[in-house]
C-alpha cells in the first residue's frame, strides 16, 4: 500500500527534477509570469549573455506601472513611461508574449492568468511578485519570488527550493450572506497572524473554501502571502473545470477532457499527513476591517478599536499604540465611527467581474460620500463590466472608472492616497505608506468598500444589501 | 557573489514586528537600479520625513548606528512584497545581517541571492539584544556563521538559519551555475513530462 499524499506532495513530486542530499531540490516550472518590475532580472541575463531558455512558457504583461487614469499612450511621467517600454523591449528581444498596453487582454498578471487559461491546476507557476500565491485557486502550486530567482528561472526554466511544511487551513459550515472570501482571508490572518503560516505551503480545504467560486477561491490564495505562507493551494474540482473550459490558453476538445481526468488526481488522499492543521467556523465569520497597519489587525465591524491600555503586555500595548497613531485612530471606539476620505476598488485581490458586481450591487442607486476609484482587474474584466452596465452605477455613485493595472494599491503608477488621507480599499496591505508617503489604509471586501463609500464612513454592508441580490 | 563567513561592527536596533519590504524600500523606488544609490534611500519614509530632513528618532539616524553592518529587529522582519529591491537596498547601505526572530519566506531567500545573512533567534533573544545595544550602543556585535553564534557584550546567543542557507552563504554560490550541471537530468526531465503532462504546455505553443 503506498503512503497517503496530501494534494502539496503530489504537485512537489511531479515537478521535482533533482533532490540534493541536503534536502534542497530543483524543480521544473510550467509557467514564469514577469512584469515591468522584471527588468533587475532581465539586466542580470544582459550581464550573462544569457537567453531565455523557455520563452514560450513565459507571459509578459504591464500592470505595476501603467496608468489607470488618463492618457495610457502618452504617459506623463517619464521615468513610468521607461518602466513600461523596458518591459516591451525585454520580451521582444527575447521572443516572449507580452500582454502589454496595446493588447486587449492586457490587465493584472494575477487576473489576465487565470482568464486565460494560462494558469491550470497542476502547474507549478512562478512570478517575481509575492501575490503569485492567487494562481493556487486553480490547483497550480504558485510562489512569489525575487529579481535572482527570476533570473534563474529565465535562464533554466527550472527552480531550487527546499519543500515547505504543509499545513491544511480548513473552514467548516457555511459563510453568511454578506460574508466574502475576503473576510475568510482577514478572519485566518487575524487568528494565526501575518507569520503564522511562514514556512508553510497552505492547502485550503472544508465546507466553507469549497462553497466559494473560483474568483472567491482567487481572493482567499492571494492573502496567503499576507499570512507568511509560500504559496495557497485548493484542489480543483468541477468548479475549476468549469471555469477553465474553453479559456484560449487551456486544453480543448479531446486535450481538455485528458486533462480533467489527470487533474481529478489532484486531491489530498484520505489520511494524509500535515505537519499543521488548523480549523475555522465559516459560519462564524462576519464582514471585517483592518485598523492598524498590519493585515493582522483586523477585527469584526461591529467591533471596537484596541485600547492599548487593555493589552496584556507592553510590547502588545506599544505596538498597538504605534498602529493608531499612524491610522490616527482613538482607542476604544467603534470601529463603524471611523470616517473615510475615499475608497478604491481594484487590485489582484478583489477587481475581478465578482467583484465589481458585489460593490455595484450596494452602490446601485446610491451616492459615495467620498470620492474613489475603481480598476478592473483586467482590460477584459472592464470591458464585461462595461457590458453590463456595473461602469454606469460606479460612475452615478460619483467614483472613477479607471483603467486596469495594480493603480493604487501599491501606488508605483502615480495614483496615490495622499498624506493622512484614509481610505478604504479592497487591497492586500494596509502597511504604512503603502498607497503612498502617510496614506492610512482599511482593508475590506468590496461589497464592504461600497458600503463605507455609501456611509462615509467604515460601516456594515449586510443592511444596505436588504431586498438587494448581492 | 561574496562569501559571508566572520562579521563585525555595529548593530542597529529596529524594535518593530512586521517590519515589511515597503518599509525597507518605498514602492517609488523601485524603479531605481543599483547604480542610482538604492542605499540612500533605505528605510526612506521611516528615516526622513516629509521634508527630507532625517527624524531624530529613527535609530539608522543615531551617530552610533549611522554606519551599522547589523539591523535587529522583531519578528516577521522582511515580510510582504517579494522586491529583491528591498535586498539591495540594505546591503548597499552597509548592511550585512538582520537578526530578528522570524523573516519573511520570500525575504530570507533575496537576502541569501545577494549574500546578507538572516539569522534567527528567540523573541526574548532579540529583546535583549536590542535592549543591550540601546544601553550601550557602542559594544561591536560580532556574528560568525560557521558556528552560528552572536556576540553581542559579554554574552553569547546562538542563531538558526536553514543548513542550505547557510552553506549557500559560506561558499558564495551561483545557483545557475550549479544548474547548468544538471543540464541532462533537467533535458530528461523535461522530455519524460511532455509525454506525462502534455496539457501542461499552453494551447497552441510548441516549446
Amino acid at each position: 500500500m503506498t503512503e497517503p499524499l496530501t494534494l502539496i506532495d503530489k504537485l512537489w513530486s511531479a515537478h521535482e527534477i533533482v533532490r540534493r542530499d541536503d534536502g534542497e531540490s530543483l524543480l521544473w516550472v510550467d509557467r514564469h509570469y514577469v512584469h515591468e518590475g522584471s527588468f533587475h532580472a532581465f539586466g542580470k541575463l544582459a550581464g550573462r549573455g544569457a537567453a531565455v531558455a523557455e520563452p514560450r512558457l513565459t507571459f509578459a504583461v504591464a500592470d505595476h506601472y501603467v496608468p489607470t487614469r488618463g492618457s495610457r499612450r502618452d504617459i506623463a511621467n517619464p521615468e513610468i513611461g521607461r518602466m513600461v517600454r523596458q518591459v516591451e523591449e525585454n520580451t521582444a528581444k527575447h521572443g516572449i508574449r507580452l500582454f502589454g498596453l496595446d493588447d486587449p487582454r492586457q490587465g493584472i498578471v494575477h487576473v489576465v492568468g487565470p482568464e486565460q487559461g494560462l494558469t491550470l491546476p497542476g502547474l507549478l507557476i512562478v512570478c517575481g511578485d509575492s501575490h503569485t500565491s492567487t494562481h493556487g485557486a486553480l490547483g497550480a502550486y504558485a510562489f512569489g519570488i525575487g529579481a535572482s530567482e527570476v533570473a534563474h528561472v529565465l535562464m533554466t526554466q527550472t527552480i531550487w527550493q527546499k519543500k515547505p511544511q504543509r499545513m491544511r487551513i480548513m473552514v467548516t459550515g457555511h459563510a453568511a450572506p454578506g460574508v466574502a472570501a475576503k473576510d475568510m482571508a482577514l478572519a485566518i490572518i487575524a487568528r494565526i497572524g501575518t507569520d503564522g503560516a511562514t514556512g508553510c505551503a497552505v492547502e485550503y480545504a472544508g465546507p466553507a473554501v469549497r462553497a466559494l467560486t473560483i474568483e472567491g477561491r482567487l481572493t482567499l490564495c492571494n492573502m496567503s502571502i499576507e499570512a507568511g505562507a509560500r504559496c495557497g493551494v485548493i484542489a480543483p474540482d468541477d468548479a475549476t473545470f468549469a471555469y477553465l473550459k474553453g479559456r484560449p490558453y487551456a486544453p480543448d476538445d479531446a486535450d481538455f477532457e485528458r486533462a480533467v481526468a489527470a487533474w481529478s488526481q489532484l486531491a489530498t488522499d484520505a489520511d494524509a499527513a500535515f505537519d499543521r492543521e488548523i480549523s475555522l467556523d465559516g459560519g462564524e465569520i462576519a464582514p471585517i476591517v483592518t485598523w492598524g497597519t498590519s493585515p493582522e489587525d483586523a477585527l469584526p465591524i461591529d467591533a471596537r478599536v484596541p485600547d492599548p491600555a487593555r493589552e496584556g503586555s507592553a510590547d502588545r500595548a506599544k505596538r498597538v499604540r504605534d498602529a493608531l497613531d499612524y491610522m490616527g485612530i482613538a482607542p476604544g471606539g467603534r470601529l463603524m465611527d471611523i470616517a473615510v476620505d475615499r475608497v478604491f476598488i481594484g487590485s489582484c485581490t478583489n477587481a475581478r467581474i465578482e467583484d465589481l458586481r458585489a460593490a455595484a450591487a450596494v452602490l446601485a442607486g446610491r451616492r459615495s460620500k467620498v470620492p474613489g476609484l475603481v480598476s478592473a482587474g483586467s482590460s477584459l474584466v472592464k470591458q464585461q463590466a462595461e457590458q453590463e452596465g456595473l461602469d454606469r452605477i460606479f460612475r452615478e455613485a460619483g467614483l472613477e472608472w479607471g483603467e486596469s493595472g495594480c493603480s493604487m494599491c501599491v501606488g508605483i503608477n502615480g495614483d496615490l492616497v495622499a498624506p493622512g488621507e484614509r481610505c478604504a480599499s479592497t487591497t492586500n496591505r494596509n502597511f504604512r505608506g503603502r498607497q503612498g508617503p502617510g496614506a492610512r489604509t482599511h482593508l475590506m471586501s468590496p461589497a464592504m468598500v461600497a458600503a463605507a463609500a455609501v456611509h462615509g464612513h467604515l460601516a456594515d454592508v449586510r443592511p444596505l444589501l436588504a431586498g438587494r441580490s448581492a | 557573489m561574496e562569501k559571508f563567513t566572520r562579521l563585525s561592527g555595529a548593530a542597529c536596533p529596529i524594535d518593530q514586528a512586521n517590519v515589511n519590504t515597503d518599509q525597507i524600500l518605498p514602492a517609488r523606488f523601485l524603479k531605481w537600479t543599483r547604480q542610482m544609490g538604492i542605499g540612500k534611500v533605505l528605510f526612506h519614509d521611516l528615516r526622513f520625513d516629509a521634508e527630507g530632513r532625517e527624524r531624530a528618532d529613527f535609530p539608522l539616524n543615531r551617530p552610533a548606528w549611522r554606519d551599522a553592518k547589523i539591523v535587529v529587529a522583531a519578528r516577521n522582519f522582511g515580510c510582504g512584497s517579494s522586491r529583491e529591491s528591498a535586498v539591495y537596498a540594505l546591503y548597499d547601505y552597509g548592511i550585512r545581517c538582520a537578526i530578528a526572530p522570524s523573516f519573511g519566506d520570500i525575504f530570507s531567500g533575496n537576502a541569501v541571492q545577494n549574500g546578507l545573512l538572516t539569522a534567527a533567534v528567540t523573541d526574548a533573544e532579540a529583546a535583549e539584544i536590542m535592549d543591550t545595544i540601546e544601553r550601550t550602543p557602542d559594544v561591536p556585535v560580532t556574528i560568525d556563521l560557521e558556528a552560528q553564534t552572536i556576540v553581542c557584550g559579554n554574552k553569547i546567543f546562538r542563531f538558526t538559519i536553514d543548513p542550505v542557507r547557510r552553506k549557500r552563504l559560506l561558499n558564495g554560490w551561483d545557483d545557475v551555475a550549479l544548474t547548468e550541471s544538471f543540464r541532462d537530468r533537467v533535458a530528461a526531465f523535461k522530455a519524460a513530462d511532455r509525454a506525462q503532462r502534455p496539457w501542461a504546455v499552453p494551447r497552441g505553443e510548441v516549446p
